[in-house]
């Protein structure tokens, strides 16, 4: 028996909601980083299933969905670098204390 | 497979081969043979630009995975020329104690995006479009997080990047809801799949929200501000100049090409879009001290701007588009290099510290006019064609409230271009900057720029030329 498409489409929105709120409330730059990371999955996981259910003729979603991870631990690790060179200038990495920009 | 395909793309090609040789030299070279680094760099690009700089013709590759149109090349050369003008400013900041050994990685990462931008705009197919987009967005955050040692270039790379990532998930989830409803993501095979359902719509709206982060569009536009005030003057020049231009283009092509059929749908959005992206920009702009920040919001309004080429979806649109932006990277520019030698010299940036420039440094503060009048749109120079172009064309389309507004703004615009003026000329000051002499490697950026700023705006050969090119939908 075939679980039907549409409870995978439910968790991937969840996620993508999740992610959203994740970066719009964390404080913490990593915890912000990791929304950001729930956001994307949730995009690789639509990709897959509109594959194997709606198209599974040739596999366009799944490459994307490869392309997508890949691209997402390049981002990743930029945004840590630059993480970790604002907590050497800082010693913190809370949202609240990067405040030095405004206008 | 057929391999010479990939001289086809001698732009991106010949792109790759600069960024190896200049990569190379960065790593083998030391000391003293590292003095003409710089020059090197400028006459290789310089030679990129002549050997690719004509038109050509369409030409699609790979299965239609690349697709490149003459308009595209026309694009592709008007960036590679805003990219050399970016390295000819950079030559002081680039020689200072704390930078000297970034110089090549510098060179590196800036090609790296200007080679994204490249192949973004040349994409055929949506995960080529994604690719490109992801290799102009990342190494553009290691170049804004350049100055290590400064907090502030570290916290704006952190606003960059994080944005950068939240924009291009949330237009990836429109991507896979274009997949899931066509099953096909080539350009050339997605239009005829597009009726324009519910969910295609939040495809669009989702997809919208990625360009228009890249553009600075207003609902977007939260990162902008911050990151430009805190990059390098000379990675902020490149930000809003050749990375917005390259998004406008690529958001064109696409919005006519792939979602041609659900044109009302993006009309209506980027009538509304349009109209606060100005206002709000320009009000913002209005109340700002500091230099960088303030040209970050008048970039912002200049990106509406930008869109009234994008909302008519003709040719007309698209010629005015791409002579905007060649015109906005002559401006803009002229502007931050005046603004990057003023800060390489006398560490200032605020408005306040201009008091008085006229007195002891007169040809900048006269340079520095013609690039302001020219952002503002007035008469004999380039920027008051460009934005009479884009006008018009917006208008032949039907949209006369949005030109309307527009115009209201222009007014509200000159008005703050004119705070600078004011303060460079009028307003006495005690302490004014020192009188100095920029080297010649600014001396000849703001040449070329100048030259662009007054040619642009007489030779309508030009606007002409670009026009034969242009397609719509």
């Amino acid at each position: 028996m075939d679980i039907h498409v549409v409870y995978y489409l439910v968790i991937s929105t969840i996620m993508l909601f999740a992610g959203i709120y994740g970066f719009f409330t964390r404080k913490n730059l990593l915890a912000v980083l990791i929304s950001v990371e729930l956001i994307l999955n949730a995009t690789n996981i639509n990709f897959a299933v509109f594959n194997r259910y709606l198209f599974p003729d040739v596999f366009e979603g799944h490459f994307f969905a490869l392309f997508g991870i890949g691209i997402a631990a390049a981002e990743t690790a930029v945004a840590i670098a630059i993480i970790i060179n604002i907590y050497r200038n800082i010693r913190n990495i809370q949202t609240d204390n990067i405040d030095e920009l405004k206008g | 497979m057929n391999y010479l395909q990939f001289f086809d793309m001698s732009a991106e090609v010949s792109l790759i081969a600069l960024i190896l040789i200049v990569f190379l030299y960065d790593l083998f070279t030391e000391g003293k043979e590292r003095r003409g680094f710089h020059a090197l760099t400028c006459v290789l690009l310089g030679l990129h630009i002549v050997l690719n700089v004509c038109p050509g013709e369409e030409t699609v590759l790979f299965g239609g995975m690349y697709q490149s149109y003459a308009m595209t090349n026309i694009m592709k050369t008007i960036l590679a020329i805003g990219t050399l003008l970016v390295f000819l400013q950079a030559k002081n900041w680039l020689r200072r104690d704390d930078t000297r050994h970034k110089e090549g990685e510098f060179y590196v990462l800036t090609l790296c995006t200007l080679l994204g931008m490249n192949f973004m705009m040349s994409a055929g197919h949506f995960l080529m479009f994604f690719i490109g987009l992801e290799l102009a967005s990342i190494p553009m955050a290691c170049l804004v997080a350049m100055d290590k040692f400064k907090h502030e270039s570290a916290e704006a790379g952190a606003k960059y990047i994080m944005n950068a990532m939240f924009s291009s998930g949330l237009m990836l989830y429109g991507i896979s809801f274009v997949y899931g409803t066509v099953g096909t993501l080539y350009f050339a095979d997605v239009p005829a799949a597009f009726h324009g359902t519910p969910m295609q719509i939040l495809a669009l709206v989702f997809f919208f929200a990625g360009l228009g982060f890249k553009l600075s569009l207003v609902p977007f536009h939260l990162w902008t501000a911050d990151t430009y005030q805190g990059a390098p003057t000379a990675v902020t020049s490149y930000l809003s100049v050749v990375s917005k231009g390259a998004a406008a283009f690529t958001l064109l092509v696409i919005l006519t090409k792939v979602f041609g059929p659900m044109v009302e749908q993006w009309q209506a959005l980027l009538y509304a879009v349009i109209i606060i992206t100005i206002t709000l920009g320009n009000l913002m702009a209005l109340k700002q001290q500091n230099l960088k920040r303030f040209m970050a919001f008048s970039s912002i309004s200049q990106a509406g701007y930008i869109m009234l080429g994008v909302i008519g979806g003709n040719d007309l649109g698209m010629t005015s588009l791409v002579f905007y932006v060649l015109v906005y990277v002559a401006a803009n520019l002229a502007a931050f290099t005046v603004i990057n030698v003023i800060e390489q010299k006398s560490g200032k940036v605020d408005m306040d510290g201009y008091n008085g420039l006229y007195q002891t440094n007169p040809k900048l503060s006269f340079l520095m006019t013609l690039a302001l009048f020219s952002l503002a749109g007035i008469p004999p120079f380039a920027g008051f064609f460009s934005k009479f172009f884009i006008f018009a064309a917006a208008f032949k389309a039907g949209f006369y409230l949005v030109v309307f507004i527009a115009l209201l703004n222009t007014i509200i615009s000159l008005y703050y271009y004119l705070r600078i003026v004011k303060a460079m000329y009028i307003t006495p000051s005690d302490a004014p900057i020192a009188a100095f002499r920029s080297d010649c490697s600014t001396k000849l950026s703001l040449a070329l720029c100048t030259a662009g700023i007054i040619a642009l705006g007489l030779v309508s050969a030009i606007y002409d030329g670009i026009h034969l090119y242009a397609f719509g939908m």
